[in-house]
């Protein structure tokens, strides 16, 4: 794999006294997927959002193509290149699924609109079929898929999901983790997932991270870390 | 496939119910009707005294015909419609309406303002009601207007907004200074007929630079927080109004010129708008000219706001309302979004502020209550927020009980001494509200055309998203 496209170097991030994230370091190189997983409450979420600017970082430094980014507001961290599809998905549930699509695109100010959304009905084929429906009449899955390709229409280089796989039938999460696979593998999207589904996750992935209360306590390679039995024992025995 | 262009993404289909021929048909109606009613309901006569006498009677004919035309028009959208064509029948049921609805809807801004056109002229006819029904009538307008401009931060950028007055306050205020004060002063008396179109775009420029200070403070805001710091701001404004005595005359106010038609007064000199035109003067035509005024304006509220719903602003703010955390991920500067929001709804009432100290001649901290913010904003509620019909209907429904209420001086007999029924109208408007959130929850209309699609064989048909102009 080539350079890293996104580094951070002991980045700690605090709500109010708490700290949530203990000087993480991570990189994310072009054209792999990346993964971190860990349980509940290790801070996973927070470092996605801490990338995003919304909370920042007290300490540390973030870079996106060897730019820092860590100081800078979301909307322009946006505006480089880094979609997110963001944790409980956060579409607009009242406007259409197509409405939705068209904010993604508001990085790009919709240059490619109609090529692109062509792309992601094809990706994501029920989209097509709701295209006129109020996003919040949405299916969790279908949610799920729109917040994906919301995220695709602004042509990230680099698109963080945050847990897609939270509250779907395993069934809608196998053809979400393969619309993902097949993003990765056809267009080289750069892809940093977050992942409770460890497993699904973990298969996936080039590289992976451990979280445990906002530390970074393994790294290795998705097969790697499926091998190891702490892994094994913490997050993959029993669950999904 | 194909998809929409950037902006003016929606389609213009061939209508189901063709507008021209409606409209034809419709004035064939009104002909027919008024030549029949002419010889049997124009003329009466009266036995006075022993002489006969013959009066006219045009209001009735003018009412009639009137009810002839909307009845015929009802049973063209409803009873009379064709067969839905298979396309819509198929894409309708998706929608959950029917065609004849979808239909109607398109038409329905275009009836509606050609029955705004129209107004002055049916008020006119009726006897009693000219000037009084006309004054009524830009009542409404104005409400009208200021819940459009309110709409634009509460309904589409879901920012609550309970100050909204402060920027009306601002425009009223800023018309009647700069007419009495400032522009005599930097100009010269000979510019005051001509305060009102002048003024109008500054005071809509000065009531936006207000929304934008009101706007920093409050960036960080949300819901109930954000509703009492406007809530503030509309009480402080006021409160500055009425203290500040040197600058804005404090609570005796300031009497201030009245509209000109383009700069010639509505009164009975020789300068006057009817020496010019060489017709008797009348106060009435004062009012018809005030009405369209504020027609005109109210309608570029509408238009304007209908065409930022479509520009990536207006969707930006919808997705505000949404989400912003969604938002900013997407790229979209929330800090900019919100202000715009703030100084363009404020832009609106500053313009309606205008207008209202034209019309009055007179302007006091009294107007600019907070009550008046409560008052608009339950008409955007009731109306359904980013609804701007609905708000027509609100705005007709509430101001209208208002004026009911004065008119039942009839109750004095039933209700005992010292208890007027006017004294009852918020306990009427509370209780209405108080059903509605029983009823219709989400106030009159709760529909909201998206504003993109794409024209494909598959799609919903035109019919049934596309918005009609009126």
């Amino acid at each position: 794999m080539s350079e890293a496209l996104l580094t951070g170097r002991g980045v700690e991030t605090f709500y109010g006294k708490i700290q949530a994230l203990r000087g993480i370091d991570f990189d994310v190189r072009k054209g792999e997927i990346a993964t971190l997983i860990g349980s509940n409450g290790a801070g996973k979420s927070t470092l996605m959002m801490t990338i995003f600017g919304t909370p920042r970082a007290r300490s540390g430094t973030i870079t996106f193509e060897g730019k820092d980014i860590t100081k800078l507001p979301s909307h322009q961290i946006a505006r480089l290149g880094i979609a997110q599809s963001p944790e409980g998905r956060r579409i607009f549930p009242r406007m259409t699924v197509l409405e939705n699509l068209q904010m993604g695109a508001t990085v790009n100010d919709m240059a490619f609109f109609e090529e692109d959304v062509a792309k992601i009905y094809k990706l994501f084929p029920i989209l097509e079929k709701r295209h006129t429906q109020r996003a919040g009449t949405l299916s969790g899955g279908e949610q799920q898929m729109l917040a994906i390709g919301r995220a695709l229409m602004a042509r990230p280089k680099l698109l963080l999901l945050d847990e897609p796989s939270l509250g779907l039938a395993p069934i809608i999460v196998r053809s979400i983790f393969s619309a993902i696979k097949e993003l990765n593998e056809k267009e080289g999207l750069t892809v940093f997932l977050v992942e409770q589904n460890a497993f699904h996750a973990l298969k996936l992935a080039h590289r992976a991270y451990v979280m445990v209360n906002g530390k970074i306590t393994m790294t290795g390679t998705g097969k790697e870390l499926l091998a190891r039995p702490e892994v094994r024992a913490a997050y993959l025995e029993g669950g999904h | 496939m194909v998809a929409a262009p950037k902006d003016t993404s929606f389609s213009q289909e061939a209508n189901k119910l063709d507008t021209p021929a409606l409209i034809k048909d419709l004035i064939g109606t009104a002909v027919i009707t008024f030549l029949i009613l002419t010889p049997i309901v124009a003329y009466e006569t009266i036995m006075n005294q022993g002489t006969l006498l013959i009066e006219s009677r045009w209001g009735w004919v003018f009412l009639f015909t009137a009810i002839t035309v909307v009845g015929r028009l009802l049973l063209h959208l409803f009873v009379w419609q064709r067969a839905p064509s298979p396309k819509t029948a198929s894409a309708a049921p998706s929608k959950g309406e029917s065609a004849a609805g979808a239909s109607f809807r398109k038409n329905f801004n275009t009836i509606l303002f050609v029955f705004a056109l129209l107004l002055p002229f049916i008020l006119y006819f009726i006897p009693g009601w000219d000037k009084r029904g006309i004054d009524f009538a830009i009542t409404i307008l104005i409400y009208i207007m200021l819940a459009w401009g309110l709409n634009i931060v509460v309904g589409l950028a879901g920012l609550l907004d309970l100050g909204y007055v402060a920027f009306y306050a601002v425009g009223a205020y800023a018309y009647a200074l700069l007419t009495t004060v400032y522009l005599p002063h930097w100009f010269g008396e000979g510019v005051v007929p001509w305060a009102f179109y002048i003024v109008l775009p500054i005071a809509g420029a000065l009531a936006a630079l207000w929304g934008v200070i009101l706007g920093f403070p409050v960036l960080r805001l949300r819901g109930d927080y954000l509703a009492i710091v406007t809530l503030a701001f509309g009480e402080i404004i006021r409160l500055v109004l009425i203290n500040w005595f040197w600058f804005t005359n404090g609570p005796q106010g300031i009497n201030v010129p009245k509209i000109t038609f383009f700069g010639l007064p509505f009164n009975a000199s020789d300068e006057g708008f009817a020496a010019f035109f060489g017709i008797a003067h009348d106060r009435i035509y004062s009012y018809f000219y005030l009405y369209y005024v504020i027609l005109a304006l109210a309608l570029l509220t509408f238009i304007a706001t209908n065409r930022l719903r479509r520009l990536p602003i207006g969707r930006a703010w919808e997705a505000l309302r949404e989400d912003e955390i969604a938002c900013r991920s997407l790229g979209i500067n929330t800090t900019n979004t919100k202000l715009t929001a703030f100084a363009i709804g404020a832009m609106f009432g500053g313009f309606a502020g205008s207008f209202f100290a034209a019309r009055q001649g007179f302007v006091s901290p009294e107007s600019f209550v907070f009550i008046e913010s409560a008052l608009i904003l339950a008409i955007v509620v009731l109306g359904g927020l980013g609804s701007q019909i609905g708000i027509v209907f609100a705005a007709i429904a509430i101001i209208g009980a208002f004026e009911v209420f004065r008119e039942m001086g009839f109750l004095s007999y039933i209700l005992p001494e010292g208890v007027e029924p006017v004294q009852f109208r918020m306990l009427a408007v509370g209780l209405a509200m108080v059903l509605m959130m029983r009823w219709r929850p989400r106030g009159f209309v709760t529909r909201r055309d998206p504003t993109v699609f794409l024209k494909e064989k598959k799609s919903v048909s035109a019919d049934l998203v596309s918005q009609g102009h009126g």
